[in-house]
């Protein structure tokens, strides 16, 4: 079996997996965190998606061994190490964007690296196509779009205010 | 920490959030026992065949196979229950075939359970699963209820002729026809509901434990009502007594109805696990999920009004076709009888009513209740009558719905069809939602959107549902197997803190959040101080579980009457404490105090006392704060109001986009503000999506055309709109919240809302009708069929 070493949430992790297993059973099965979900078998829902090297990408849709030598971020770590929520966990809380909690975790994710992308801001249409690839069957999207519409001047902070300001 | 502002009407943050936005949610997948095996289950590609063999040498000798199981070795256990009987018009009760946990001789729809595989881990044992040599023999097959019902056609049981599970009816049909033999116009309209896939995001799991020590069964399972699943798994499947099956529904990832009910793959693994002694655990891939969760509404109706010359309805006929499916599930036979037909008044004073519901078998996934279940079929048929009414006769749609109102001073309110409404007002609902949409304003609108090419169009649905599910003795009557009261244990610890242990149970809904806040208002304890428990049949007394609409209405009434237990004792402990007369202790913010004076004792020292009785009248109390209670309400509750939806329609492309929604909804009394707008707004999206996007395609022979998220479309973030709900509330009469619920109104309203909005913007075109999903395809042939072709550009 192939063996696989890459860096997840900061700590190193090697595991033996199947040139089938895909980079979200190895998070799931292998490294024990299930906070990434899988929603689907099509790559729609967007339930899995997790960070590599900075970048949102669906975990159905990678195999374990494509991401050998990267640095993976899930959803457990995000918040820092004293617990404080990432601002996007924390906006997701004060609108109200989650109700049963299984879409969360790749639509935070999603919303992360969607706000990440747009130093420039964000529009509520732009928001809204950006969400495209997360299905969430729950909370009608309202609060989803209001919390990172909310996020998006916490995560870019003074910079960003200030190049609105110039 | 001011304890009222977490109480009743506060929007207070969520307690169950932390966990779900940190990834510390606790699914069914998530979870893992140790030395446990994988399920896999092979399923029917044909929607009908005879079993001819089944071959499982293969696969049972493929690697990391433990066991493989087919019907025959079953044949000890019984088949998936029904937990509701319907009688026909001419009092024969319904067809009841078994639904096997294995098909027993015959597949009878996509998705049917032949095999399962069970093996080390899930690779292998799906491996496995592809060596099992199944030889099918194709049968003629139905999928569409018009062609269930067609003389001579196949047969989905050999012995239920004709395919009918039911033929069912409701009202006076004498007075019904005598109204429409005077009546000065009748309009009648056809419609189909469009059958719905639930699609929660979260696939169905269960994973079976058995202790070989004790004899003991343990199913993890993704469920809406943990103890009907032990009732109805333990006492008719299996055969397992309740004090030995434990079944846990831990945090759950949407229902919507898709998870009420009893299913194959539990009782399955359950039994597996106890066969094999080692924990066996089966989660659905998304494709297993469209073929096999219970599927929503299905129904082909005839409406007819009769009107008088002013507009006033005098009867309404309804004549509907309902497909159950090839098995009929646990709630099936109610949804479109007395969820269903006995919503046909609506919020109109329509004096006759009249419905016949023939419910039918075909070779496609049993049908269920989906989130409004019934209701949103009735309203949606009502709604698109009154308009169709307008059409047809020129009457305004806001004028003719006002005046046939059901008066706000007419209540209580006895229906033709059983119901009597305890409360609402209609007329009060429908002037905000007209307010907030701009309803007066819509005219500006649609001209300005046709300087630009396109068409607007707005629509309104003034709706009521039934819901709190329900008085036990009265759903006894009419064919439930179980009562519907629902529990809960409020237990005040030694140090004051609070545990709620409740029957209903939470998959989104916040009753961590929301039953707290009960708490708070009632004993007085700080919000931080009180856990909410749901989901564990060995952790909580007794529970019928979360759906229509019921946790608040029933569970939280079931809260409430604890919490009075709670504070009586408490008021004998505070009495005994400052040596007063019991009725002298009044309750109040969390303090028993002694009337007329400043003495008092806080809940917490009347806590420690209990459970530390030194000086306590132990004579005459039990020592303790720990009080259970069961509410069995005394009717449903009706919520209802007014959904204003409009569109814009680009005519190029058949597309609709919804621009504005505004619902405004009596929900009753509200506890949190900020969860009753999240549900209404999530109620509304499955809404739009069925009334724009979702479609359960069948081909004429029952394949499964719309079997993955590649073919079913789902409402994305970019196909709804910000939707505005408000609350206009009149108060409950029956039930001590006042509460009428909140869960569905939104899926309820919204559908005819939507249709009502997208058939006014074709208007130019003459539509009077178009079946739901209004989809891009229909309504560009529909413009396209009506103006000349410019096929040549």
């Amino acid at each position: 079996m192939p063996q696989v070493t890459l860096t997840v949430n900061g700590k190193s992790a090697t595991a033996a997996v199947e040139g089938r297993t895909l980079l979200v059973e190895l998070l799931r099965e292998k490294l024990g965190l299930t906070g990434t979900h899988v929603g689907c078998d099509t790559s729609q829902c967007g339930a899995c998606v997790v960070h590599v090297d900075g970048v949102s990408v669906k975990a159905c849709t990678m195999l374990a061994v494509q991401a050998d030598g990267t640095s993976v971020t899930t959803i457990e770590g995000l918040a820092a190490a004293d617990g404080t929520l990432h601002p996007m966990q924390e906006m997701f809380r004060e609108h109200h964007a989650l109700q049963c909690g299984f879409c969360t975790p790749g639509m935070v994710m999603s919303a992360i690296d969607l706000v990440n992308s747009h130093p420039e801001g964000l529009t509520e249409e732009v928001i809204r196509q950006g969400l495209e690839g997360n299905l969430c069957r729950c909370t009608g999207y309202h609060n989803i779009v209001k919390a990172i519409a909310a996020a998006w001047p916490l995560m870019h902070g003074k910079e960003a205010k200030a190049m609105a300001a110039e | 920490m001011n304890v009222m502002f977490e109480g009743i009407g506060a929007s207070v943050r969520r307690k169950e959030d932390l966990r779900f936005i940190s990834g510390h949610g606790h699914y069914v997948d998530d979870m893992n026992r140790p030395g446990q095996l994988h399920a896999i289950f092979r399923r029917s590609d044909r929607p009908h065949a005879r079993i001819v063999s089944i071959d499982t040498k293969a696969a049972a000798a493929s690697p990391g196979v433990v066991a493989v199981y087919t019907a025959a070795d079953l044949a000890k256990i019984g088949g998936v229950p029904c937990g509701w009987q319907i009688h026909s018009k001419d009092g024969s009760p319904m067809a009841e075939p078994k639904h096997p946990v294995l098909a027993e001789g015959k597949v009878r729809h996509v998705g049917d359970p032949i095999a399962v595989v069970i093996a080390e881990t899930r690779e292998q044992a799906k491996d496995a699963a592809e060596f099992l040599d199944i030889v099918l023999e194709d049968l003629p097959s139905i999928a569409s209820v018009a062609d269930a019902v067609k003389p001579g056609a196949p047969l989905v049981f050999d012995d239920v002729p004709g395919n009918q599970c039911y033929d069912w009816h409701i009202g006076d049909r004498d007075m019904v026809d005598a109204a429409f033999a005077k009546a000065a116009k009748t309009v009648t309209l056809e419609l189909t509901n469009n059958r719905l896939i639930p699609n929660a995001m979260e696939p169905r799991a269960a994973l079976g434990d058995f202790d070989p020590s004790t004899g003991d069964y343990t199913l993890y399972t993704t469920s809406q009502n943990p103890h009907v699943i032990r009732l109805l798994m333990g006492a008719f499947v299996l055969q397992i007594p309740e004090h030995k099956l434990r079944v846990v529904a831990p945090d759950v990832g949407g229902g919507f109805g898709s998870k009420i009910y009893h299913y194959a793959e539990e009782a399955m693994v359950t039994w597996a696990a106890g066969r094999v002694k080692r924990p066996v655990k089966w989660t659905a891939d998304r494709t297993e999920s469209f073929m096999s969760d219970a599927h929503g509404r299905d129904h082909v109706s005839t409406a007819e009004m009769a009107l008088d010359d002013e507009g006033h309805f005098l009867a309404l006929r309804v004549k509907t076709l309902c497909n159950m499916g090839a098995y009929l599930s646990t709630f099936a036979p109610a949804v479109p009888t007395y969820l269903y037909a006995t919503l046909l008044a609506g919020v109109y004073k329509t004096p006759a009513i009249y419905a016949e519901v023939k419910a039918v078998f075909t070779n496609t996934v049993p049908v269920d209740a989906y989130r409004g279940a019934g209701r949103p079929e009735a309203t949606y048929l009502l709604e698109r009558l009154v308009d169709t009414i307008c059409h047809d006769t020129g009457h305004d749609r806001v004028e003719i719905r006002r005046k046939n109102f059901i008066p706000v001073d007419a209540f209580p309110y006895q229906t033709p069809v059983a119901l009597q409404y305890d409360s609402g007002d209609y007329f009060t609902t429908l002037k905000v939602a007209m307010q907030a949409a701009d309803w007066d304003g819509f005219e500006a609108r649609r001209s300005a959107a046709k300087a630009r090419g396109k068409l607007r169009g707005i629509g309104m649905s003034t709706y009521l549902e039934a819901c709190g599910i329900a008085p036990s003795k009265l759903v006894g009557q009419l064919g439930a197997r179980a009562g519907l009261y629902e529990v809960a244990n409020v237990r005040v610890h030694p140090t004051g803190s609070v545990s709620v242990f409740t029957g209903t149970h939470s998959h989104g809904q916040g009753h961590e959040t929301t039953f707290a806040q009960l708490v708070v208002d009632q004993l007085g304890i700080p919000f931080e101080q009180i856990d909410v428990v749901h989901g564990d049949t060995a952790k909580i007394p007794f529970g019928m579980g979360t759906y229509g609409s019921r946790s608040l209405a029933v569970g939280g009434s079931a809260m409430v009457k604890a919490m009075d237990k709670i504070v009586a004792k408490g008021k004998k402990i505070a009495a005994h404490l400052m040596e007063a007369a019991v009725e002298d202790i009044a309750f109040k913010d969390g303090k028993f105090s002694v009337a007329g004076t400043d003495k008092f004792k806080t809940i917490g020292e009347i806590a420690l006392t209990a459970y530390v009785p030194h000086n306590y009248p132990i004579e005459t109390l039990e020592p303790g704060l720990d009080e259970t209670a069961f509410y069995d309400p005394m009717n449903f509750t009706f919520p209802g109001g007014c959904h204003i939806c409009e569109v814009e329609i680009d005519p190029e492309t058949g597309t609709t986009q919804v621009i504005q929604f505004v619902a405004v909804d009596d929900i009753g009394r509200v506890i949190n503000p900020m969860i009753v707008e999240g549900q209404v707004q999530g109620g509304v999206a499955q809404g739009i999506g069925q009334a724009l996007l979702e479609n359960a395609a069948y081909d004429a022979g029952g394949q499964l055309l719309s079997g993955s998220f590649m073919d079913y479309t789902m409402p994305r973030a970019d196909n709804i709109p910000n939707i505005t709900v408000g609350t206009e509330s009149t108060i409950c009469t029956h039930n001590p919240l006042g509460a009428k619920g909140c869960g569905e109104v939104g899926a309820i309203g919204s559908p005819p809302a939507v249709v009502n909005a997208v058939v006014d913007a074709l208007k130019p075109y003459g539509v009077r009708h178009l079946d739901m999903p209004a989809s891009p395809q229909k309504i560009w042939s529909i413009i396209h069929s009506n103006r000349p072709l410019m096929a040549a550009e």
